[in-house]
């Protein structure tokens, strides 16, 4: 603050005369109303408002006036200067605004443009499928069990009332490992799994077992020499079929929708007595055999599908696993996965699923809805 | 199995208004499956009549083919009893022979309309039928020439040919056996229906006597029962009459000659395999016995075929003139001059029967039969039809001699707990309900006792135990009747550890933009070749398939990688511009711990056998491999793409890794597929996880993906065993941080890893964290230098640091890293 003047100068004096106040006041606001842009209105804060504007320089002058005369001169200023900054403020926000305004619109792109930079990833449908199938186990309080693909040849097939003779042995069917005789084979199916479980536990037991099989089979657009099965064991006192039958229509009814249960018809599996084949209702053609007036593709107008086997488990599995057949009674069914995938999905051949064409694959996604 | 329906109706009395359909069904839901119905007529319409060849007038013609020019006498079926006038190519036939005529206005299969045309200068008003235009075969040897006596000009030829008849093809399952007979077919619809069975078996045979052939039963357990019979004065060029062909036909088997043809006739029949001797080829009496080691037969398909001791053989003065119910010998075989024919009807024991027929792999209607199972009591009684059919047809006459050594072997009662179908099924069955059902299945079963006892039927030896007659009741009920109950709640324990972290991984890599692939899990060298690994390389010692589909790839996989460098090349070969593909998988390393023992099934083996069982398993480590080809990221408007590399493949792992809170360390290596430079071997702990980097460009050459094709393989079983299974929850400082960034230079041989490590370890514990952040090498460091700058991050947990502190740590670090690696700071 500069001390009070005693040199008064008449002229510079003048200045803070009423009416040079007022003019140098509007002369502000009037260039702060006609600035068009932030820059323009940076200049008008300088001319108006800067060190060696006339309210400025006006203000200066006030330690110069006489004592009488300050306080009044000092308010006129004061206020003055206040409605300037006030209105510099105003439009200075004013003109931000239009200015992000106009750089919203500048900035506008297309927003339809590609972003497939980084093109996504997916998780096969087996190991989805499979996970889907052991979830719905889960849920029901099962486990989920696992064995390896190369196997004995005892838990393939013996301790599972595939005596040495039976059929399903010969070279036609089975993956022996060399030598020949020191019987080791790629699992036939998950069922070794069903063996180990019992082997390894006791009851009660309820697992589900997906996992990869092998059979010699041709590769074909419906066979396929390694192929995916599930298979489910429940062993405990009381088991019936009718849990089983409960089970796979619950399973069904999870995998494919309400409404959708199974049909058992008489088959035989050496590892279940009585046995039975499990038909699903088509749940395209939900057992009509017949959708929009044609007969149904997924079924071939049967209005079931044959989805898997199973039965009571014989005792003489249990017995070789070392559970008691005269306290407890087992079940056990077993379905093929990538079946299960195909008709579900409706997908045409079986290879799609092992040629590894990321357009297949990248369509399910990493979960099965 | 196929049945034609008449057949089955002649055993039992079925309802006249039931449909095939309803037939089927039934008979499915007994456990007889519907595999498909033929209706060989279906697809014919119109006139398709029985017509005499009156006239036929060979023509030439100028393409070299003579055709016939025919009238032939249709009756009134063609609506004026005049000849109808016909044109037929074959020339199989001669007037006055029957024939079967299709008039114009007919439909043929294949929706073949036939109409009156000219053709080669006649009018044509019809055709004569080969079998393979009614549908009917594949015979286009010429057209039918039916039996003089098969029907008069102008009748439907449809009765004639069979073509009303419906067939029922059954699969039938392996414990099944009597339903590969019309007996056992017919018995079931019998239980299906409660319907009055009559039993083709159940027939008068003459008493055994002491004239018939002689024959010896070495070997009673593998031969219980032999009857043998001989017709004489047979004529061995009798044809075999039409009715028979044509259910022959229907079942799918080709007519040979009537003695054949007899045979297989009375094996469908009543399940029963026969053989036929040639009986003036038989010297002295016939002896079933074991073969000895160096014996040798040739079999009627003339195969030489060198004997097990456990072969049944049936021999004669002469030697082995058979082996026992799989196949006979070409010494005694039945052929166009056989006149006096023995007729074999044995009971073979069905074991030795499946060892025979796998050991000489031989497969035929009969072995199907003998070794799955074949009723005991009827052997005289199919002999007997036999000979009877040999009689009527071939005009022989059945000699006297009766021979029958052995008899249907005894069956030990079954104890059944009448509570057991019950207990087993969930339905609730009461006792006598049992007791009625097994009767209805041809069941002995003594109610008075508890358990009951219960002796099953002659044709069913596959009922050895309780549960299999609770099958037995079980589908007799209906299972359409089991009611859907779930089973109690269990308290399960969720999925494992380590079944959640390899979805967690899953997720991980799909995330990372990876798709899965399932490949086939075989492998051959030509692969190993391609990925250059040395001869030495751990991963050429597989566990090899005795029987592999393919000699090219004979292995089970020691690495993923081929399979997924061919899913990479397939998709690119098929336009994509990039991929990164992963797979999760088993492979399998040899133990070679001598063979894997086999135990019995009657108890639980004990816990040292179990382990020493387990331990002859190949190990089976689970993988995880990535290859990364081509574009990682696309080119687009927002600039060019980015091929992948070395740095893709190891990123991944860190990830996983980080995933996982398993702390991943990285050296360089030099191992094959990869390229020598630029390839990370990867470890958790101190143990090698596997291998990360760039591949050879040789091997992208070989396997066909671009240059730098990058790839990953790594043991997920020694990642996953390494993460904590409770991650502690972190600790961290909200006091400023200090920052510090040093460019150290170092020779090129130093890696960074090496560097990193020096600066974490001299910097101590105010060290938050170190980021390497540039590379330079150039004029300014030196040739074979290269400088790494690095950001160092300094924080306390309790306080704000000084200048000092943060000076003096970082010193420190740049200390170390001078000590430890040579480090120049610049």
């Amino acid at each position: 603050m500069s001390g009070p003047n005693t040199d008064y100068d008449p002229v510079e004096v003048n200045a803070v005369q009423p009416e040079e106040v007022e003019a140098a006041r509007d002369a502000a606001l009037a260039a702060i109303a006609a600035a068009g842009d932030l820059e323009e209105l940076k200049q008008v804060r300088i001319d108006h408002a800067g060190d060696r504007s006339p309210l400025a320089l006006a203000n200066r002058e006030i330690g110069a006036l006489p004592p009488h005369g300050r306080k009044e001169a000092g308010q006129r200023i004061g206020q003055a200067r206040g409605a300037v900054n006030q209105a510099l403020a105003a439009r200075q926000s004013e003109l931000e605004a239009e200015a992000e305004t106009r750089m919203l619109v500048e900035e506008t792109v297309d927003v339809t443009l590609p972003t497939d930079r980084t093109p996504a990833g997916a998780r096969h449908p087996i190991t989805t499928g499979s996970e889907l199938i052991a979830d719905i186990f889960v849920a029901m309080g099962w486990e989920v069990a696992e064995g390896p693909a190369i196997e004995a040849e005892w838990l393939n097939f013996d301790a599972l009332n595939l005596g040495p003779d039976h059929p399903a042995r010969t070279m036609q069917d089975t993956f022996w490992t060399e030598p020949e005789d020191h019987g080791l084979v790629l699992r036939t199916h998950t069922s070794p799994v069903q063996a180990r479980t019992m082997l390894s536990r006791t009851p009660p037991i309820y697992v589900v077992c997906p996992g990869r099989v092998f059979r010699t089979d041709e590769y074909d657009a419906t066979h396929s020499p390694v192929f995916h099965q599930v298979e489910g064991l429940a062993v405990d006192e009381g088991i019936t079929m009718a849990h089983l039958k409960g089970t796979l229509d619950h399973f069904a009814a999870q995998m494919f929708g309400e409404g959708i249960t199974t049909r058992f018809r008489p088959s035989y599996f050496p590892f279940t007595e009585p046995s039975a084949e499990v038909d699903l209702v088509c749940f395209v053609c939900r057992g009509a055999g017949v959708l929009d007036g044609a007969t149904c593709r997924t079924c071939k107008g049967e209005g079931w599908i044959e989805w898997g086997g199973c039965g009571m488990v014989n005792p003489r599995v249990l017995r070789a696993c070392g559970v008691d057949p005269e306290r407890y009674t087992g079940f056990a069914f077993g379905m093929g996965i990538d079946r299960t995938l195909m008709f579900r999905h409706g997908i045409e051949d079986l290879r799609e699923l092992f040629e590894g064409d990321v357009r297949f694959t990248t369509a399910f996604g990493s979960e099965l809805g | 199995m196929k049945a034609p329906v008449s057949w089955i109706r002649e055993y039992v009395d079925l309802p006249a208004d039931l449909t095939t359909e309803q037939l089927a069904a039934r008979l499915t839901a007994l456990g007889l499956k519907l595999e498909a119905i033929e209706k060989p007529g279906d697809q014919i319409r119109g006139p398709l009549v029985v017509g005499r060849v009156l006239t036929m007038e060979a023509e030439p013609q100028k393409n070299g083919k003579t055709i016939n020019w025919c009238t032939v006498d249709v009756g009134d079926a063609n609506g004026t009893g005049e000849p109808q006038g016909i044109v037929c190519g074959a020339h199989n036939f001669e007037p006055g022979d029957l024939v079967v005529v299709i008039l114009p206005g007919g439909v043929l299969p294949g929706d073949f309309e036939i109409i009156a045309r000219k053709t080669y200068g006649h009018l044509s008003a019809g055709m004569i039928c080969s079998a393979r235009e009614l549908g009917l075969g594949e015979d286009h040897d010429g057209i039918i020439v039916l039996p003089s006596d098969a029907g008069e000009p102008g009748e439907d030829a449809r009765d004639v040919l069979g073509l009303r008849e419906e067939v029922i093809e059954f699969e039938i399952n392996p414990d099944r056996a009597y339903a590969l007979s019309l007996r056992g077919i017919a018995r079931e619809a019998a239980l299906g229906f409660d319907a009055p069975f009559s039993d083709p078996a159940e027939r008068q045979v003459p008493a055994p006597n002491g004239e018939g052939h002689p024959v010896v039963i070495d070997d009673p357990a593998g031969c219980p029962v032999f009857v043998a019979r001989t017709v004489s004065g047979f004529d061995p060029a009798a044809p075999t009459p039409e009715w028979m062909v044509q259910r022959l036909a229907q079942c799918g088997q080709r007519s040979i000659s009537l003695a054949v043809d007899v045979t297989n006739y009375v094996m469908l029949e009543l399940g029963r395999p026969i053989h036929g001797y040639d009986a003036d080829k038989l010297s002295g009496p016939i002896r079933v016995r074991r073969a000895t080691e160096g014996e040798r037969l040739t079999t009627l398909d003339g195969a030489d075929r060198a004997l097990s001791p456990e072969d049944l053989v049936v021999t004669d003065d002469s030697g082995i003139i058979g082996l026992g119910g799989v196949m006979g010998g070409e010494t005694t075989e039945m052929s166009e001059t056989t006149t006096r024919v023995l007729v074999e009807a044995a009971h073979w024991d069905a074991v030795s029967m499946f060892r025979t027929g796998k050991r000489h792999k031989l497969t035929s209607e009969a072995g199907k039969r003998n070794e799955r199972g074949v009723d005991p009591a009827i052997t005289e009684a199919a002999a007997d039809r036999v000979v009877e059919l040999l009689v009527t047809h071939g005009g022989g006459v059945a000699e006297p001699g009766v021979t029958v050594v052995g008899g249907t072997p005894p069956r030990d009662p079954i104890a059944l707990p009448a509570s057991l179908p019950a207990r087993v099924t969930g339905m609730d069955i009461p006792d006598d309900v049992t007791v009625r059902h097994l009767t209805a299945v041809g069941c002995a079963v003594d109610a008075s006792s508890a358990p009951l006892s219960v002796v099953p039927p002659t044709w069913r030896p596959d009922l050895t135990d309780p549960y299999d007659l609770v099958e037995e009741v079980a589908r007799v009920v209906g299972y359409d009747r089991v009611p859907s109950v779930l089973p109690r709640e269990a308290a399960g324990r969720g999925l494992t550890r380590t079944q959640r972290l390899r979805r967690r991984i899953g997720h991980a890599l799909a995330g990372a933009g990876c798709v899965e692939v399932v490949s086939f899990p075989f492998v051959g060298d030509a692969a190993f070749d391609r990925l250059g690994l040395p001869a030495e390389d751990a991963r050429r010692h597989t566990v090899r398939l005795a029987n592999p589909l393919s000699s090219e790839e004979p292995s089970y996989t020691t690495t993923l990688l081929p399979g997924l460098l061919e899913a990479a090349a397939r998709n690119l070969g098929r336009g994509a511009p990039g991929v990164a593909l992963f797979e999760t998988g088993a492979v399998a390393f040899p133990v070679d711990r001598g063979p894997t023992p086999i135990f019995g099934v009657d108890w639980r083996p004990s816990a040292d056998e179990l382990a020493k069982m387990l331990d002859t398993i190949p190990e089976q480590p689970l993988h995880l491999a990535v290859v990364l080809a081509g574009e990682r990221e696309r080119a687009g408007w927002w600039g060019t793409g980015r091929e992948a590399g070395w740095a893709d493949a190891v990123a991944l792992v860190r990830r996983l890794a980080d995933e996982l809170s398993v702390e991943l360390e990285v050296r360089s290596a030099a191992y094959a597929p990869w390229h020598p430079g630029r390839c990370a071997a990867l470890f958790v702990d101190g143990t090698a996880l596997g291998h990360a980097g760039e591949l050879h460009p040789q091997v992208c050459r070989a396997v066909g993906v671009p240059a730098r094709t990058a790839a990953l393989e790594i043991d997920l079983d020694v990642l996953m065993a390494r993460a904590p299974e409770v991650v502690t929850g972190p600790r961290f400082s909200t006091y400023p941080v200090a920052k510090e960034d040093v460019a150290l230079v170092v020779t090129e041989s130093v890696t960074s890893a090496e560097l990193e490590a020096a600066l974490r370890e001299g910097a101590g514990e105010l060290l938050e964290s170190v980021r390497l952040f540039d590379v330079y090498t150039g004029a300014q460091v030196g040739e074979g230098r290269k400088s790494l700058a690095f950001a160092l991050r300094f924080r306390a947990p309790d306080r704000t640091l000084t200048e000092t502190e943060t000076g003096a740590a970082r010193d420190a670090a740049v200390a170390l890293a001078a000590e430890r690696c040579g480090a120049v700071q610049r």
